[in-house]
């Protein structure tokens, strides 16, 4: 029988396998997933790490983001989950993190550094738990393709300008130098957002429930349409894939297909490693509404989870992790904006990027004070998912011509409302 | 294979029917339609980032010359450029500054020149971008992952092979109380994708402490309905006189089955021996689910490692793509005869 | 080694027979299959029909608060049932009316296609190994790996957009025009299974004995007569075989499509398994309860069809 040989030596050649693993001390498991190049860097601060700390190893799960999206939420229900992960939706995974205030050394320092994140962090009436820490900040905000202007020969608009006259020079410059997206954004309920809060759109009312579709959320919906109609956007991003699935145009702006391409400064690495020297681009500050000038903020934490059976050892991998010079290192090395006050305060050199990469990443840092109350509320609502969700879906499907805007709108209301209420029921 | 033969035989060969050509033009089409697509994924999989967003795509992979100029440290990337008076010549550029390109002539270094950047081509040569491959592997535990994915594929193959070859002897050769009801349960859930129950597995898994362990991955797919319906036709195929006769010789029903009915079913267990192969070296959505640690992750969850969340570096997907074709497109290559010849004499009759 | 090993099982199981007899040792071949059927696909089934008529975002059914009927009642909740925007639920129908219409196109193209194909892989033809494995070779690739592949030709700037723009044409956006988009997904899911289905009809037409093309051939009967009066009805039993395995498929499909086109533009392609995937996984927005009331839907459609199929072979066999 050579298939029993053959499965002896699987078996053995796995028993192995285990076995050299458990032979280590304290063994951390952290789930990860990467956009570019912030899992290696994460790997040698990991390294550092443990050469000072000898009795911890820290084993780096790296999986694809559908990984953390769609099963780590599972395996956390099931209490399955891994002793840190970095996750992207924060409000969702809330209830499954541990709060480390009592482990740390000095919890002051984090409160000081991240303290408006780690509300995001929190499940509602919380207000002291520190589960972790800002791997990444991100906001929102346009990026030009400003070679394309020159060659149009059109001036670009000023840091003020609107929405609109963004809308009017992009498609300006794209027939001019026939390019297919004069603006494209991305398929993104959370990348709408960024728009529809600069129109005025409030969000919550004055309870704090939310309240998505006022006027200044049917302003920006408005705009989005009539831009897929009168050919400012194509229907390639907003009008294909169904549901809530995420859509780029990151390849086409590498390409130089697209004048202006709304997205964020998580970009900014690739672009400065693929573009090269192909065209210049900018990144310029987000452009303005009827309410204001306001980006929209993101990012992904490292947080540590509740079920972890060796929390001393996590709050010393997070105290180092997250302390000033490594954090510092971390960001700098990603080209990620900061998710770390003092950082930011000072100011990161970025030693890696080119002087486009350092011009962007200084334009989007800059972009945090500019943020509105709405647009941080917005992001540290717990549900806040369930709102992008059934705005993309149905805007979405308004664009594809498969419903009215006036639809959209109700079905909107009618999903948020319906989803809330399945999530909340005990 | 005698019928065939007959079948081909009753036509005469000096006479041609418009037919013939039509069917050799059908079946030349057919192959660049079935080839085709898979060569192009191959093609491009070599092509650096760049070279993979141009328009028109070139056949093969390309990307731009770069030569060493006197009084420069860096290689620079060669242009044709088309100069005021018509002319061509190439020049390699030293900067781009907004729609301008700064420009020397490679063979006299001083004469520098300012040229529109519309005006210039790339100058392309052959190369293979191999670092598509090398990278993402050189990132990740490749040979580790290479084997977890050999061990499920063939342990669950084998205990596949096994437990369905019994079930369908049961089914076949005998007449027992409850038959009915075991066929029913078999053909019932022949057509439950995994997909639609995927949270209740995990979670009997889950119970059964099978989390992070490749038997979480090998087990619940092990009882394939497929697998028991395809051996079970074949096996009634089988001449019942062979049977009653290892009877009569006082063999125990396990002999019969191992000894004699196995051996006739070769080329349905053959079959379905590569489908599990297929099954088991191509799936994703179950393992991702229950493996979360890296020592036993399979090669589709390594490979797909680097797929984030806001971006798809169509380069990587493209090269492992390959990668994990290559090991099936291999194995077909030396099996076919046996894969086709064996569906076509299971027959599903 | 083969014998040994062979003979160490020999010895239990022929004890094994003395001790229970000879008429109960088919519920011995049967017990590890049932077992791990058991386990694996009849205890999860029963977990996701809990599912369905509980509610809340909990994992454990024991959490979850008993809702009854409500999921269903949600999903059927219909102005009209043959206007999915009528619905509360108008993905759940749009899922159901796209399935639907792409089955009917889908089955269609791949039962004509793959007759065709078997016809001529059996006519008297050169290399018929090589065209045989050809046409096969696509049945080993995975799903993902077939929508890959095709998405990489259809995009904007892929190689089909080349060709059409070679000889003059404009580029089409395949995947985001509706009409499109159904017909790449039922051209690219007829590409990647035609060849398993050529194959089983292939072995039915062998297996039709030769004189009778002899007669027919003797009384010069035309081809398309002999084909339609002999061939079809000799076939028939594969061809069913055919026709339902593909019917089948084509209702569960979805990693191909939601590879390829991601149920869009808008929900033109969006499939029910595709649905009840994003509906239990997508975005934390997890929704087991639902989800679970819409499986246990299909299940029920698949399940009609599986025993139209069963009736379908016992009346070939009697």
């Amino acid at each position: 029988m050579k298939g029993t040989k053959m499965l002896l030596g699987c078996a053995l050649l796995a028993a192995s396998l285990v076995v050299s693993n458990a032979q280590a001390q304290t063994t951390l498991r952290m789930t990860w997933y990467s956009d570019g190049n912030e899992g290696e860097v994460m790997s040698d601060l990991l390294r550092r790490f443990e050469e000072q700390n000898k009795d911890i190893k820290v084993v780096l799960d790296q999986v694809p983001f559908k990984a953390i999206n769609e099963n780590l939420p599972v395996q956390l229900a099931a209490g399955q989950g891994p002793d840190l992960a970095r996750v992207a939706d924060l409000g969702g995974v809330a209830r499954y993190m541990l709060d480390l205030r009592p482990l740390l050394k000095d919890p002051a320092y984090f409160e000081t550094n991240f303290g408006p994140f780690l509300e995001w962090m929190r499940l509602p009436g919380d207000k002291t738990s520190i589960p972790g820490f800002m791997t990444q900040l991100t906001l929102t905000g346009p990026l030009v393709n400003k070679t394309l202007f020159e060659q149009a020969n059109i001036a670009m608009p000023g840091p003020k300008a609107t929405w609109e006259e963004w809308a009017k020079a992009a498609k300006d410059v794209a027939t001019k130098v026939q390019a297919p997206f004069p603006v494209a954004i991305d398929r993104s309920g959370h990348r709408f957002f960024s728009l529809a809060i600069t129109q005025g759109a409030k969000v919550f009312d004055d309870k704090g429930e939310p309240a998505v579709v006022d006027d200044g959320f049917k302003r920006g919906a408005q705009l989005v349409y009539d831009w897929h109609k009168n050919g400012v956007m194509s229907k390639e991003l907003w009008g294909s894939v169904a549901g809530t699935a995420y859509r780029g145009a990151n390849d086409e702006f590498k390409n130089a297909q697209v004048v202006m391409y709304v997205s964020g400064s998580w970009q900014i690495g690739q672009f400065d490693k693929t573009i090269g020297n192909g065209f210049d681009w900018v990144a310029v500050p987000t452009p303005c509404g009827p309410a204001n000038c306001s980006p929209m903020p993101g990012g992904a934490a490292l947080v540590a989870i509740k079920t972890t059976q060796h929390p001393k050892e996590v709050a010393r991998l997070v105290e180092y992790l997250a302390s000033e010079k490594v954090v510092g290192e971390f960001y700098d090395r990603s080209l990620f904006v900061p998710g770390h006050l003092g950082l930011a305060k000072q100011g990161l050199t970025y030693k890696d990027a080119s002087q486009q990469g350092k011009a962007a990443l200084k334009v989007f840092s800059e972009g945090v004070s500019t943020l509105s109350p709405v647009a941080n509320k917005l992001q540290g609502y717990v549900h806040n998912r369930v709102i992008f969700n059934a705005v993309i879906s149905r805007l979405g499907q308004a664009i594809a011509g498969e419903a009215s805007l006036d639809e959209a709108y109700k079905r909107i209301t009618a999903d948020i409302e319906q989803q809330i209420a399945e999530r909340t029921k005990k | 294979m005698k019928i065939a033969q007959l079948l081909t035989a009753r036509r005469d060969a000096s006479h041609r029917h418009w037919t013939d050509i039509a069917a050799y033009a059908y079946l030349l089409l057919g192959v660049v339609l079935m080839f085709g697509p898979v060569l192009w994924l191959v093609l491009s999989s070599f092509k650096t980032q760049a070279g993979l967003l141009e328009f028109p795509p070139s056949l093969l992979p390309m990307s731009q010359k770069e030569i060493s100029v006197a009084g420069y440290p860096q290689p620079l990337p060669l242009f044709t450029v088309t100069m005021e008076d018509g002319t061509t010549r190439q020049l390699a550029q030293v900067r781009r500054v907004g729609i301008q390109s700064q420009m020397v002539d490679p063979d006299n270094p001083s004469q520098q020149y300012r040229v529109a950047i519309d005006k210039r081509v790339p100058v392309r040569e052959f190369s293979l971008a191999t670092e598509n491959y090398t990278e993402p592997l050189a990132r990740f535990a490749f040979p580790r992952f290479l084997a977890n994915s050999v061990f499920v594929t063939v342990v669950a193959t084998l205990i596949t092979l096994l437990i369905n070859s019994m079930a369908a002897y049961a089914l076949s050769i005998y007449e027992f109380k409850g038959k009915n009801a075991a066929m029913l349960m078999v053909i019932g859930t022949l057509m439950i994708p995994i997909t639609i129950i995927l949270v209740p597995v995990y979670l009997v898994v889950t119970k059964l402490g099978l989390v992070n362990s490749l038997w979480a991955v090998i087990l619940p797919g092990a009882a394939t309905p497929t697998g028991v319906f395809l051996l079970r036709q074949y096996m009634l195929t089988l001449p019942r006189d062979l049977i009653e006769a290892a009877r009569m010789d006082k063999a125990s029903e396990w002999q019969i089955y191992w000894r004699i009915v196995m051996p006739l079913t070769l080329p349905a267990l053959a079959v379905l021996a590569i489908f599990s192969i297929m099954w088991r070296w191509n799936e994703f959505l179950w393992p991702l689910a229950v493996l979360t640690k890296t020592e036993v992750y399979t090669l589709q969850i390594g490979l797909n490692a680097f797929q984030g969340e806001l971006q798809t570096q169509w380069q990587y997907l493209l090269a492992m793509t390959v990668m994990t074709l290559t090991p099936v497109a291999i194995v077909f290559v030396f099996l076919q005869r046996f894969i086709t010849t064996g569906i076509a004499n299971t027959g599903m009759k | 080694m083969l014998r040994g090993a062979t003979r160490i099982i020999d010895w239990p199981m022929e004890g094994l027979q003395r001790l229970i007899g000879e008429r109960r040792m088919p519920y011995v071949f049967l017990l590890p299959n049932l077992a791990f059927f058991g386990v694996f696909v009849f205890v999860p089934i029963s977990i996701n029909f809990l599912y369905s008529v509980t509610g809340g975002p909990a994992l454990f059914p024991a959490e979850r608060p008993f809702v009854g009927a409500g999921q269903y009642a949600y999903l059927f909740d219909c102005g009209s049932f043959v206007d999915p925007s009528s619905c509360r639920e108008d993905h759940f129908w749009r899922g159901v009316s796209n399935t639907l219409r792409f089955t009917a196109f889908q089955v269609v193209a791949m039962v004509l296609l793959s007759l065709l194909t078997a016809i001529v892989l059996n006519m008297k033809i050169r290399g018929r190994g090589f065209f045989r494995a050809v046409y096969f070779f696509p049945v080993l690739l995975s799903p993902v790996v077939v929508a890959l592949i095709w998405k990489w030709i259809l995009q904007r700037d892929g190689l089909l957009n080349a060709g059409i723009t070679g000889l003059g044409g404009d580029k089409i956006l395949f995947l985001s025009e509706p009409g499109w988009a159904m017909f790449w997904i039922i051209f690219v899911s007829v590409w990647a299974h035609m060849g398993f289905y050529t194959l089983i009809l292939l072995a039915g037409l062998q297996a039709i004995p030769a004189d009778i093309y002899e007669a027919a051939e003797m009384d010069a009967t035309p081809r398309w007569r002999v084909f339609w009066r002999l061939t079809l009805p000799l076939l028939w039993p594969n061809l069913i075989v055919v026709i339902v395995l593909a019917l089948i498929r084509a209702v569960q499909t979805f990693d191909e499509v939601f590879v390829l086109t991601g149920g869009g533009p808008g929900t033109s392609t969006l499939m029910v398994v595709q649905y009840i995937y994003e509906t239990a996984f997508s975005n934390q927005v997890q929704n087991f309860g639902l989800a679970a009331a819409a499986s246990v839907v299909l299940g029920i459609v698949l399940f009609a069809l599986t025993l139209a199929q069963l009736a379908f072979s016992q009346r070939k066999s009697s």
